[in-house]
């Protein structure tokens, strides 16, 4: 296409309308509250904080304009507020874990008195003199944001918030160039699929684009099934525009005519906010016929996935939007050979296209400057589990395990030690302390045996059994398993069994090579990815924590006190005080009756080991001691005129 | 025409077709059981056709690869037997033989299968698994056997190809507990269609789906 500037001319009377909105906005001077607004912070009540504001801007007669936001990524301390109040002086300020209540006391103290109410300041939004800026925290500076630079901070339901930052300027710069040029900058900039599998992303457009065909689709992999991830869909809450653009840009490069939004419907939010982005951009001309002027059209729609984990997996993926059981298919041939109704179809994760903009934008080589030389730029994880600080982080790949555990996300809390990380969703694998140092890049965490996935990462604490862990996986896989192959639909039940036993106690010993014998097979021999990686998690907590296992196997024991047939839980006689009733009203079944010198003692025939006695005795006495194997419990008899009641009235009846 | 050499021998297959096919039309068996020749896209679900072929890092299932001039294939690598035993042990421990019963012919495909393995029927050394599913399922004018089925996945092709891509056979239920389901419209009388077609039932390796007449007469 020949240069065009009447695209770039057209572009620029959109932004330059959309900051007059704007303009117009802040020429009114009145104070702006952000809140966040996006899943996880409605889990933690932003919605009753939005509705307080709103009832003390009105009770008090406040001028105010309230603009919902996404996520910021710093889950630990939702819902999050940020006021710019310009009249006073003060930078834009963040607030945290506001609920009703303190929203209530900010609103009043700032925009009533003037004063920002310090004590519930996280921090400033800018450098200034008053207050310290957030950025001074690791969780912040140490971060570096790519494809979530805009989260969080811009209005995910305006289109002009998003114009404002120069979005939509790497797609009018684009649609300028040849489709090879698009390619070339992709793939010089080493850009690499980010829904698992690391795929270099220009080689797929180049095959795509190679391919003739009557109709292209583009599909935008947002399935997002792993337990425990929720990256995309906090970044289509929270900047859909920037993955639109990035969707429309790769649907230019490629060729194709249709492009869908494959979301889960388990994700309302999600789907409500990719469909009035696509309308915006709709409205703008950003989508649809001529797309700013230029010759290229583009129709988008968003399809809801029915939610099954391996949906997500691309062939799978296609067949579900077909009408058909989402089943994986052999591969080759690829769906940029042939996918969607036949067409070659390029499929992306949500990350992989919001990368893309800003690539076009600040060019390959500035992309590659982040992260390392095999996996250029940003990861984004999120962090869960025993973890201070958790939430969504992205880093520049690179950041080793540790860095990213204990100074970003603030360490393991309540003075325990680390014991594993859980990498990759229940395709990953658990990595023990020796590996903290480990790079986080697509070649190094395959080669310790775990993956990058799509993004999940459990953190755990010396509490975690990491044979429990394994069959936990194994447990999702083997109920998400499409039941097609042999080695997947079987093979992962015998895992699952086997893991079940030995967190029983019933484990024999040579369930330990069959568990690895068949991990190995089930990994060679599975059709698709959920099955060739399914068997990662157990065949790395073999590797790693063996010594777990044979206790659970030889001793019947579990180190960590966490499998339920293997533990005990008994009173230390020493400790109890007498007469201290607070564990026998807490335990559910009457297993706990009154010994010698009014001390409590428990029944372990009838304990069934909630931990609720250990949790309720005071701390002061501390008395509720937990062991493994159970028979290190001392077993002191049950008096018989001190039988449970529900057991005697069962007998009188 | 192209040559290929199999095992050490060399032997001249027609173009088009999978290593399995030409394979098998040329006396060298390998255990399959979801291959089926007119099938576009192969389904590659059973996992049993494993074969080496020089220059792939790793054994592949033979139904999924089309002959190239000058291919070394080998099908009888400990790698590949291991592979085949495993997944033939993996099909047997949801499988409970019941040789007495069942109406396939014998020796049955399975049968001969763990024959050529050098394997028995048993799963050992995994156990035999209970899957949540009824012993039988009444698809009106057959029954479906779930614990014969083996998930090949040939009765589904059969009946899409019937019905121009609308099978009233599908996948139900996922992971361990997939069975085969009958779906039809209601108000729609298949029995008649079905009745002069019976595709699913002759395709059947193990005799899963069984016509009412023929249960009658077995039981
Ligand atoms: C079981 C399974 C589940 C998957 N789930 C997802 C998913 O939720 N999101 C995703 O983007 N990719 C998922 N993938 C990877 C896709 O098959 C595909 O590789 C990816 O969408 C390609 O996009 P990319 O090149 O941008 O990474 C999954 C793969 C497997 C095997
Ligand atoms: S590996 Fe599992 S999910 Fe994939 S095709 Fe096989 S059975 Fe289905
Ligand atoms: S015949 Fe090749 S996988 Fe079943």
């Amino acid at each position: 296409m020949a240069k065009d500037t009447k695209i770039i001319e057209t572009y620029e009377k959109l932004r330059g309308a959309a900051r007059k909105r704007l303009e117009a906005e802040r020429a009114e001077g009145i104070p702006s509250i952000r809140i966040t607004m996006s899943t996880c912070a409605r889990a933690a009540g932003a919605e009753e904080t939005k509705k307080a504001i709103e009832d003390v801007l009105e009770a008090q007669g406040l001028n105010a304009r309230i603009i919902s936001v996404g996520c910021l990524g710093h889950c630990y301390a939702e819902p999050l507020l940020i006021i710019d109040h310009p009249t006073t002086g003060f930078p834009p300020i963040c607030y945290y874990n506001v609920d009703a209540n303190k929203a209530k006391l900010i609103c009043r103290s700032y925009l009533e008195d003037g004063d920002p109410a310090f004590e519930y300041v996280l921090g400033a939004m800018e450098e200034n003199d008053l207050i310290p800026p957030v950025t001074t925290f690791p969780r912040f500076s140490m971060e570096q944001r790519v494809v979530m630079e805009l989260c969080g901070l811009i209005d995910p339901w305006n289109i002009d918030h998003y114009l404002d930052k120069d979005g939509y300027s790497a797609l009018a710069s684009a649609l300028q160039m040849e489709r090879e040029e698009i390619i070339e900058i992709v793939t010089k900039s080493g850009l690499r699929g980010r829904g698992g599998a690391g795929f270099p992303t220009g080689k797929k457009w180049k095959f795509a684009f190679e391919k003739s065909a009557d109709g292209k689709v583009v599909i935008c992999n947002a399935d997002e099934g792993d337990p425990g991830a929720y990256m995309d869909r906090t970044i289509i809450e929270s900047n859909p525009h920037q993955l639109l653009e990035g969707l429309i840009i790769c649907a230019y490069a490629v060729g194709a005519d249709e492009a869908l939004v494959y979301v889960r419907a388990e994700y309302p939010l999600a789907v409500r906010t990719i469909q009035h982005a696509i309308e915006e951009a709709r409205e703008y001309g950003l989508l649809g016929e001529n797309i700013l002027g230029s010759d290229f059209s583009l129709s988008v729609r968003v399809f809801q996935g029915s939610g099954a984990f391996v949906c997500g997996e691309e062939t799978a993926l296609i067949q579900s939007v077909e009408g058909r059981r989402g089943m994986p298919q052999h591969r080759p041939p690829y769906p940029v050979e042939k996918g969607l109704w036949g067409k070659p179809t390029v499929v992306n994760n949500v990350k992989t296209l919001s990368s893309v903009p800003p690539i076009i934008r600040r060019g390959a080589d500035w992309f590659r400057s982040i992260g390392t030389e095999g996996s250029p730029g940003t990861a984004i994880f999120s962090v869960v589990g025993n973890v201070k600080h958790p939430g969504l982080v992205e880093i520049a790949m690179g950041t080793t395990l540790r860095t990213l555990i204990f100074d970003i996300c603030g360490g393991i809390p309540g003075k325990k030690k680390f014991k594993a990380v859980q990498i990759g969703g229940p395709s990953g694998g658990c990595l023990p302390e020796q590996f903290l140092d480990t790079p986080i890049d697509f070649d190094s965490l395959t080669q310790a045996g775990a993956m990058m996935g799509s993004g999940g990462m459990v953190i755990m604490d010396e509490d975690s059994c990491m044979v429990d862990v394994a069959r936990y996986f194994l447990e999702f896989t083997q109920k998400e398993s499409c039941g097609k192959c042999t080695f997947c639909r079987i093979g992962t039940k015998h895992l699952l069994n086997i893991l079940n036993r030995i967190t029983k106690g019933e484990g024999r010993e040579e369930d330990l090579e069959t568990l690895r014998q068949l991990a190995e097979d089930i990994k060679k021999g599975s059709l698709c990815g959920l099955g060739k990686t399914a068997p990662n998690p157990v065949l790395t907590s073999l590797r790693y924590f063996m010594d777990e296992y044979e206790a659970h196997v030889k001793e019947k024991r579990c180190p960590a006190l966490k499998c339920r047939d293997l533990i005990a839980y008994y009173i230390d006689l020493e400790k109890c005080a007498r007469g201290c009733e607070a564990c026998v009203g807490s335990c559910p079944v009457e297993a706990i009756f009154t010994t010698k010198g009014r001390k409590k003692a428990i029944d372990q025939s009838l304990c069934v080991k909630c931990g609720e006695c250990m949790t309720s005795c005071p701390p002061e006495y501390d008395a509720v001691v937990k062991v493994s194997p159970p028979e290190l419990a001392p077993i002191i008899e049950r008096p018989p005129d001190q039988q449970p009641k529900r057991a005697m009235d069962g007998a009188d009846s | 025409m192209v040559q290929i050499i199999v095992n050490g021998k060399s032997i001249e297959v027609e173009e088009g077709q999978t290593v399995l096919e030409a394979c098998l039309s040329n006396g060298i068996f390998i255990p399959n059981l979801c291959f089926l020749k007119d099938r576009e896209h192969p389904h590659a679900s059973c996992r049993l056709c494993f074969v080496e072929i020089e220059g792939r890092p790793a054994p592949v299932p033979s139904c999924t690869v089309n002959v190239e001039d000058g291919m070394v294939i080998r099908t009888d690598t400990p790698e590949v037997k291991r592979l085949q035993k495993s997944a033939f042990k993996l099909i047997m421990s949801g499988h409970p033989c019941h040789a007495k019963t069942c109406p396939t012919e014998k020796p049955c495909t399975l049968m001969k299968i763990a024959k050529h393995l050098g394997v028995g029927l048993s799963p050992k050394p995994l156990e035999k698994l209970e899957r949540d599913i009824p012993e039988v399922v009444d698809f009106g004018f057959m029954f479906y056997f779930p614990y014969r089925c083996v998930l090949c996945g040939r009765c589904v092709h059969v009946c899409r190809t019937q019905n121009e891509g609308k099978p009233l056979l599908t996948f139900a239920r996922r992971g361990f507990d997939t069975m085969v389901a009958f779906f039809s419209d209601p108000g729609e009388n298949v029995e008649a269609k079905c009745r002069s077609c019976l595709a699913c039932i002759n395709i059947c390796p193990t005799a899963a789906l069984v016509l009412k007449a023929d249960e009658r007469k077995t039981a």
